[in-house]
């Protein structure tokens, strides 16, 4: 039933040997003290994308995050010289939270021209150099010089802003993404600044939900009555092939068709993507900006007119999907335990220009909260049913090879973390049992 | 004054169904029976071309309350179509206890 070429290997798996085809275990999924070591073997050494840069529009927007992960909350900030800087949110006076608003757990976000901590009154710029002690006769020997916030490493990459935790840390974010990030740059990601963004706490490890997200092997069935019937059951028996895979380092993308924007057939849809000419894949007329056409070449990688959409895995937390119409869409996954994270979905389309194109990006925008809540809920049923360790070996199949590089690339991670937790991990590096 | 711009007069009895958050919208749906959904839908759905073209005439940025009103109603049909045209039930299926909240939206 093949529909799309595969590697001359005879499958996208076997083109990268070092994944093997065996059943994987999914221990790492389901053990707290596992987790505990990913925390600091990938967390606390990894860049983490946190944002994108128009959410601080101008000279003291800030926000913060907080990661759980690596036990710290971070302020993101841009500084009147126009640079994005980060810092952990922590006043160099008595360690209270420098940044927070009513509820101590929650993030926050605004604009301000210093920061003032609310229990003693320190005050910093916005470039983290402490500006004013309360009292400061009273101290002893005190240079404020000294005194200013832990900054943590930040950058910005094509508007995404990322912190890396590790003070250590030589690898600039370019670099870190690699060939695949390479591949993605220029495309047009300033010019979609209409944002709808969700968020949901979901009762699995952080890896299964990125598992669900970069494998459509599970599309036809589980989402198979958000379809009509007619269409659901022709779905299914098609079953699901990508036109592409790709890995490289800790990273991967799935590359795949799109023919849904719009349908080869209407009836197909549902009567209100018929009226308004959007769904699952978006809006199904591109918007007319400049840096669609051509596309960066990394992206549509097999050169397909079917293509739809491609799916980045940006180890280890960070997915980032391109849709052929002309939008993307951001996945983030927050662990806070071995068996809960947090999941961020966000929707990032060109400000409309009339009620009927706002219409279709809220269709896109329901449409995919709708087909979370299922991926959501179903996660929740896997994560139960591994922890019983009933069963812990599992085949993974051609179309789940970016599972299978997640799952070796997070141990690996973790076992080269063991052997030297001085060196920074590198791919390939680490032989470790599957 | 009325609800909605005159064309659109008929829709008023819906006129709860015009919500300016997505939490709203959906609380609403959720808390929805199928024959209000249907009922909704049935009323509404036949008109959103006409709506469509009615808006579209406007400038997104300044739209009078009347019409903004409209916008929002249009954005429940939207909601709503999801169980009358599919499911059959007003949430959907298999996503038992599962919730995902909006944290940020468009303005208007």
């Amino acid at each position: 039933m093949a529909h799309f070429e595969k590697p001359a290997e005879g499958s996208w798996t076997e083109h990268y040997p070092e994944l093997g085809t065996g059943p994987v275990s999914y221990e790492d999924s389901i053990s707290p003290e596992h987790y505990e070591l990913e925390r600091r073997a990938i967390f606390a050494r990894s860049w983490l994308n946190v944002g994108r840069v128009e959410q601080l529009t101008r000279a003291g927007s800030y926000f913060t995050r907080e990661i759980s992960a690596v036990g710290t909350s971070v302020i993101v900030v841009r500084g009147t010289d126009g640079e994005v800087r980060a810092f952990h949110n922590i006043c160099r006076h008595r360690g209270n939270k420098l940044v927070w608003n009513d509820y101590p757990r929650e993030e926050t976000s605004g604009v301000c021209r210093q920061f003032t901590c609310k229990y003693h009154g320190w005050r910093y710029d916005l470039s983290g150099a402490c500006t004013f002690v309360q009292q400061e006769s009273e101290f002893f020997d005190l240079d404020k010089a000294d005194y200013g916030l832990a900054s943590v490493q930040c950058e910005v990459w094509e508007g995404f802003i990322w912190v890396n935790v590790d003070p250590d840390n030589t690898v600039p974010v370019a670099e870190y993404l690699g060939d695949l990030g390479a591949g993605i740059v220029g495309y047009p990601f300033d010019r979609m600044t209409q944002v709808y963004k969700y968020r949901a706490l979901v009762g699995s490890n952080w890896k299964l939900f990125i598992d669900a997200f970069a494998e459509f092997y599970h599309a036809p069935v589980l989402h198979a009555k958000q379809a009509t019937a007619e269409e659901s059951r022709k779905l299914q028996s098609h079953g699901y092939e990508a036109l592409a895979y790709k890995i490289d380092g800790p990273h991967g993308m799935v590359s795949s068709w799109g023919g849904m924007s719009p349908p080869r057939d209407l009836e197909m849809v549902k009567p209100i993507e018929r009226v308004l000419r959007s769904g699952l894949f978006g809006p199904w007329d591109r918007p007319d900006i400049d840096g669609l056409d051509p596309l960066p070449p990394g992206l549509n990688p097999s050169g397909s007119s079917a293509w739809g959409i491609d799916s980045f895995v940006f180890f280890p937390n960070f997915m980032l999907l391109v849709w052929a119409t002309g939008w993307y869409l951001t996945y983030h996954y927050w662990p806070t335990s071995y068996n809960t994270h947090i999941f961020e979905g966000t929707l990032y389309f060109v400000p409309p220009r009339n009620a009927t194109e706002r219409l279709r990006q809220e269709m896109a925008a329901v449409t995919f909260k709708e087909y979370s809540l299922q991926d959501g809920n179903t996660l929740e049923a896997t994560q139960m049913m591994l922890e019983t360790r009933a069963v812990t070996n599992f085949p993974l199949n051609d179309q789940e090879i970016l599972l299978r590089q997640l799952h070796k690339t997070a141990r690996e991670c973790v076992a080269s973390y063991q052997q030297d937790p001085k060196t920074p991990y590198t791919p390939g590096r680490v032989a470790v049992a599957r | 004054m009325s609800v909605f711009p005159g064309a659109f007069s008929e829709l008023e009895p819906f006129a709860g169904w015009s919500l300016r958050t997505e939490a709203e919208r959906y609380a609403k749906r959720l808390s929805s029976t199928m024959d209000e959904l249907q009922a909704f839908y049935d009323a509404a759905f036949g008109r959103l071309e006409s709506m469509l073209d009615y808006l579209d005439q406007l400038d997104l940025k300044q739209l009078p309350e009347d019409a903004t009103r409209l916008l929002w109603l249009s954005y429940s049909l939207v909601n709503a179509s999801f169980p009358v045209e599919v499911w059959r039930q007003p949430r959907v299926p298999d996503s038992g206890a599962a919730s995902m909240v909006v944290v940020v939206e468009p303005a208007v």
